[in-house]
This record gives structure tokens, sequence and C-alpha cells, in this order.
């Protein structure tokens, strides 16, 4: 991937309405050619950061730059950005190839230059036969395309992506993921995309901003916010099942513990972040697919007995409830165990792939 | 697959077979009591609403001696439309025997201007109020719609000393004015509830795609607004249409409307009051908002569902 320079720049946004805070003096650096998700739960103010950098809201505070030029108050149109929608937003009342070519109508793009534009996106979209239909004679998926098409053909520097993929059913929803990361690896634009799904985050994202609260959480590659997650928000949001979160108290000492119950797990092999505390109150994390069972638990550096309390079969894999220091715990086997409940069962963990968080403050310790 | 599990899909390939035969419950009745309540219900309504009608018909098309015998439900024994030339041409308010047709013409002349100037005003105070929020526009929408519910009465005589001092009272300018203004709460209500609906994102496409205020309003909201249009267009057309009060108070006496030129023969207290003539006049002054509604009735309840109600 091209990585030369900053694409995006966003620095000390701030942005209330009235007395409502949605953005806290938010920092973030894109990188030349990133693909950024902005990842977070509904009000979290990913979709209004998206709509700060479109242009489309005016910021209270702080500065957005791209490509090195100072864009905070520029319109929409100066920014170098194109935008897709969840809704699609096509003009219902044009055709698909006028929809394309409104912008550089606008622009005063000659005609010539408009057709082969026009063009090249409907080639690198697949939409050459769509072009004189109106939006409401076309799919889900094709509408979506042709919004893609939309921001393709003005040539901009940088993409931005408003949950486009929220109103499609899920296997399409797969099919264009794909298609937009195979788009992303040829145009090699800047992208910044905002969902809620994990999924789409997680298989896309160069870099994932987890947002809450108008703050950025955790931004970092997929899968050190899988792995090492910030604080218990990050840890809790994404995967799916959830990490399981058993609360007790970490010991030091000769014998790093967490406790709880008559349960100890031994933290030796853990590393506990430099800038935490590492005692008191807190939660022990734990997926659910770093759990083994039986043989495979006795050797991992923590085991111990339990009890299947529920099974759930998901096709692919099956979770199974059971109970860990007297609170719900789950975890994964393949789907051709079969377990009953009350079978009495041995599970166990390698706690270095465990997170542990300040019960207080609900960062990583 | 077991054969037990064969057996147990057999029935359900069946069933289409049977699909007619083994209904359960009782058979859905067409006719109800309810139903033919209803039904008579809307017959008397019907024919409450439809004998005035048909007396003014058939007695516009009878001569007065006719009249005179009293007979209201017979149909005419000697149809005779000159009470509708003379209703047209002839009729006399005061020395002036012109007829209804000035009148017709000055409330085309007023209505068209006024109808168009309202509508092209209200379509952008509504485009500008939902997609252009500026500080205090909530405010501004809600005195708006609070002035919907302001009687006319009360603002009559300030707006004639307003008007006058500007040259405006008793003319044609004058009344289109007066027009547009009572009609721009209701107006703006509804085109503002229509583009509400609307979702945003396609105004924030347009704007990235550099589009500014008249172009997102000429080349995207705009083509959109064909069912409210035409709702606004009835509203306007029919409520000015029938007005009789502003064009009595601020249209002056030659730009009288055909509301006030009705009034003016049908009141007329002078010679002999000529039924079969008032009656073909008040039926030609009615008949533009009735050819309006029969015209676009299907438009008019698509418009009502498209933006009035569901905004």
């Amino acid at each position: 991937m091209a990585q030369n320079g900053t694409s995006v720049s966003i620095q000390d946004l701030s942005l209330s309405f009235g007395v409502v805070t949605v953005l806290q003096t938010l920092n973030l650096d894109v990188a030349e050619g990133e693909f950024i998700v902005l990842l977070g739960p509904s009000g979290c103010g990913k979709s209004t950061l998206l709509n700060c950098i479109a242009g489309l809201l005016d910021v209270s505070e702080g500065s957005i730059f791209i490509k090195g030029k100072n864009v905070t108050w520029e319109e929409p149109k100066d920014r170098g950005i194109g935008m897709v929608f969840q809704s699609y937003a096509l003009y219902p009342q044009m055709t698909v190839e006028k929809n394309l070519s409104f912008g550089l109508r606008v622009a005063g793009t000659p005609k010539d230059e408009i057709a082969k534009r026009i063009a090249r996106a409907a080639e690198i979209l697949q939409i050459e036969p769509l072009l004189q239909r109106k939006p409401a004679a076309l799919s889900g998926g094709q509408r979506q395309r042709v919004a893609i098409g939309r921001a393709l053909v003005r040539d901009v520097d940088v993409f931005l992506f408003d949950e486009p993929l929220s109103n499609l059913d899920a296997k399409l929803r797969a099919e264009l993921r794909v298609e937009i990361k195979l788009l992303h690896r040829k145009l090699q634009n800047t992208m910044i995309y905002v969902t809620h799904d994990q999924i789409e985050a997680m298989t896309l994202a160069d870099r994932i901003a987890v947002m809450k609260g108008g703050v950025i959480q955790q931004l970092d590659a997929p899968q050190t916010i899988y792995n090492r997650p910030v604080n218990r928000f990050v840890a809790g949001f994404l995967g799916s099942p959830a990490m399981n979160f058993i609360e007790g108290q970490a010991e030091t000492g000769a014998s790093a513990a967490f406790k709880t119950g008559t349960v100890s797990i031994p933290l030796d092999r853990y590393a506990f972040d430099a800038a935490g505390n590492s005692s008191g109150p807190c939660v022990f994390g734990i997926r659910p697919e770093h759990v083994a069972l039986g043989e495979a638990a006795n050797a991992m550096p923590f085991a111990i007995d339990a009890a299947v309390e529920i099974v759930e079969p998901m096709g692919s894999d099956t979770l199974v409830w059971t109970k860990l220091g007297g609170q719900n715990f789950s975890f994964r086997v393949e789907a051709e165990k079969t377990l009953r409940n009350g079978e009495p069962i041995r599970i166990g963990f390698d706690p270095a792939r465990a997170s542990l968080f300040d019960s207080q403050s609900g960062n990583r310790m | 697959m077991t054969a037990g599990q064969i057996t147990a899909i057999q029935p359900l390939q069946e069933a289409p077979h049977q699909a007619g035969v083994a209904p359960f419950g009782p058979k859905p009745r067409r006719i109800s009591a309810g139903r033919i309540g209803i039904y008579a219900f809307l017959v008397v309504a019907a024919l409450f609403f439809l004998i005035p009608v048909y007396i003014m018909i058939v007695t516009s098309l009878k001569g007065m001696p006719e009249i005179r015998l009293g007979h209201l439900f017979n149909l005419p024994g000697e149809p005779t439309f000159q009470p509708w030339a003379d209703a047209w041409l002839h009729a006399c308010t005061g020395r002036d025997c012109n007829g209804l047709s000035p009148g017709f013409y000055n409330s085309v002349k007023i209505t068209l201007p006024s109808v168009i100037i309202s509508i092209i005003c209200a379509s952008i105070n509504g485009y500008a109020l939902t997609f252009w929020p500026y500080k205090g526009a909530n405010l501004l929408f809600g005195l708006l719609v609070f002035g919907a519910f302001v009687p006319y009465q009360v603002v009559i005589y300030p707006l004639i000393i307003g008007l006058s001092s500007v040259g405006l009272f008793a003319s044609l300018p004058g009344i289109i004015i007066v027009h547009t203004i009572f009609g721009m709460p209701i107006l703006t209500l509804l085109f503002r509830n229509f583009y509400a609906a609307i979702p945003v994102e396609l105004f924030k496409a347009a704007r990235v795609d550099g589009a500014g205020f008249w172009r997102i309003f000429f080349y995207i909201m705009l083509p959109m607004s064909v069912p409210i249009t035409v709702v606004a267009v009835i509203l306007q057309v029919t409520g000015i249409w029938n007005d009789f009060l502003f064009g009595i108070v601020f249209a002056g006496r030659s730009n009288w409307p055909m509301t006030v030129q009705l009034n003016n023969i049908v009141n007329t207290t002078t010679g002999v009051r000529e039924y079969n003539v008032n009656m073909a006049a008040t039926i030609l002054t009615a008949a533009v908002p009735l050819l309006i509604y029969f015209i676009s009735g299907r438009w008019f309840v698509r418009g009502i569902a498209a933006g009035a109600v569901k905004g």
C-alpha cells in the first residue's frame, strides 16, 4: 500500500449541538491510501465525525486537513471527497448515467471527459448495462454500486462510506464487502468507513478506530484491537460471541494471580500494561475461542473442572455455557462435539491470551 | 432421509389438490348487516347533497313562467339555455349588464398569478426550512403555522392600511399579494412536511456533488415535488377562486372576481328576481373548482398520502 504522508488529519476536533457534546477534542491521522474503519455503537459520534470530514456539519472547534490543506471551512465539493450513504441517496428522477454525471456537470466538466469517466467507473463497478435505468429499477446491491460510482467518477482523494452495507441483506452484504475491498486495492484511495458491524470492520480495515461517547477509544490494526483491547468497552464490543468477563481480584506478589471465589488463575504469563496498575478489583476477560476443552485443557497453563449448563449449536461451531467461579462463562467447541447438559467437563486456557481490566476505570491492566 | 420423514412430508405435497375441499369455519359473507348500513348511509348522504344540485340544474333550464308554477322537482317542460347565456353575458349588476363573464376573466387574472407565486414561494420556504436550517428556523416555522389559525377578518383592516400606503390597495397586484400571503402558512406546512419525508442523505449527496441551494432545489427537489405541487395547486385554485371576502375588499371595483359578480347578480334589488339566471350563474361560478376536483381527484388523494399526512 502506498503509505506516504498523511491524507486526512483531524486535530482537536470538537462538536456540540447546544449542550450535547458529540465529539470531544478528537485527533485522528489517516495515512495516504489507508482504509480506516470508524466502529462503534449507535450514537457514538462516528457518523457525525464522517459528516464533519465531508463538510456537511460545521465543527465547533478544531481543524480538518485533507492532503495537507486546511479544509475546516471549505465546501464539501472543494475537499476532494466522495461519499457513499446507507440509503444510497441516488437522485430518483435521474437515470444511472445522470446520477453518475451530476457532480461533474455541476463542476462544468467537458462532455467527452464526463463520458470517459463514466465509462471507466461503469467498467470498474460492472454497471454498464444499467446506465439508462432509473434507480427505482435497480436492486439494492446495484444501487449501492451506482452510489460508489458517483464518488468514483469525481476522481476524489478520499472516499467516505457511511454504513453503506447496512440496508442490504446478509448475503449481498458479504459480496459487496469483498467488492469494496477489491476496489480499495485497485484504486489505492484513502477510505474512511463508518459501520457498527464488527465483521465489516475486521475484514476491511487497515486500522480500526473504536468510538464511544464522541471519543476514539482505541485506534489500531484489527488484530491488535481484537487481542489487546485497551478497555472493557472495546473488549466487549468486538468479538461474537462476546468475550467472557469475570469479576474478581488481582493479587500481586511472588505469584501474581486473579482470584474469584475459590478459583485462582495464575497471572505470571500475563503481560501487564506498563501504564496500568496490577492489583485490586478487576475484570478478567477471555474470548470463548481461546478456551480449550478436555485433553487440550490439561495442556493449558490453567485448567479447571466445570459442568455444562447450556449448549448452543451455531452450525459452524457450538457455544457452550458453563460457570467459572460462579459466573457465566462461555466457550467454543467444534460443531461435531456432542455435549449434554450437566455433563462434567474440564476447561482450560492460557492467561497470556486474556485481558485484565480495572473494575473502576475499565482500562486494561 | 428415513421412511418416517417421507410419510410426514406427503400430506403437504398433496395439499394443493385438496385446497378447495376442506376449508374451516363459516364462509365469509360478502353482504353483512354492517355493509348494508354503510351503503344505506352513503346513498342517503349522496341524495341529501345532490338534491340541491338537481334543483339548481333543472331550474336553470326552465323559463320564468314555468318556475312561477312552483313545481320545484319537475323536469323542465321546455328546456332552454337562454338563462345560461343571460347569466354569462347579460345579467345586470346595478347599471352594468355584461353578465358574469368580466368576473370570470377577473378571477382568472387573480387566481393564476396568485397560485403560481404562492406555490413558488411556499416550495422554496419548505425546502429551506427542511434542508438549510438556520438559527430561529423552527421559531419562524412555528409562527408561520400559527398564522394558519389567525382569522382573516382580524388582519383585513391593517392590510388595507398597509396596502394603501404603498399604493396597491384596490388593484390587481394588491389582491394577488393578499392571496399569496394568506396561502403561505398552509402551503409552507404542506411543502415542509413533504420535504421532511425525503431522506436527508439525498440532500447531502447533492452537496458533496457540489450543488448549491438553487441547483439542489431545481434539479433534485423540484422534480420530486410533483404530487405535493398538484395538491397545492388544487388547494390554491379552489381557495382563491371561491374567495369572496378578499376579492370584494382588496381587488377594487374593476377587478372584482366572479364570486363578487355572482353575489351582485343574485342579490340585485331592482327588477324581477330571475331564478333561472341566478341558478345558471351559480353553477358557472362553481364550475371551475368542480372541474379541478374531477380532473385531479386521483392526484389529490395521492398527494395527500405522499406528503401532507405522512410528514
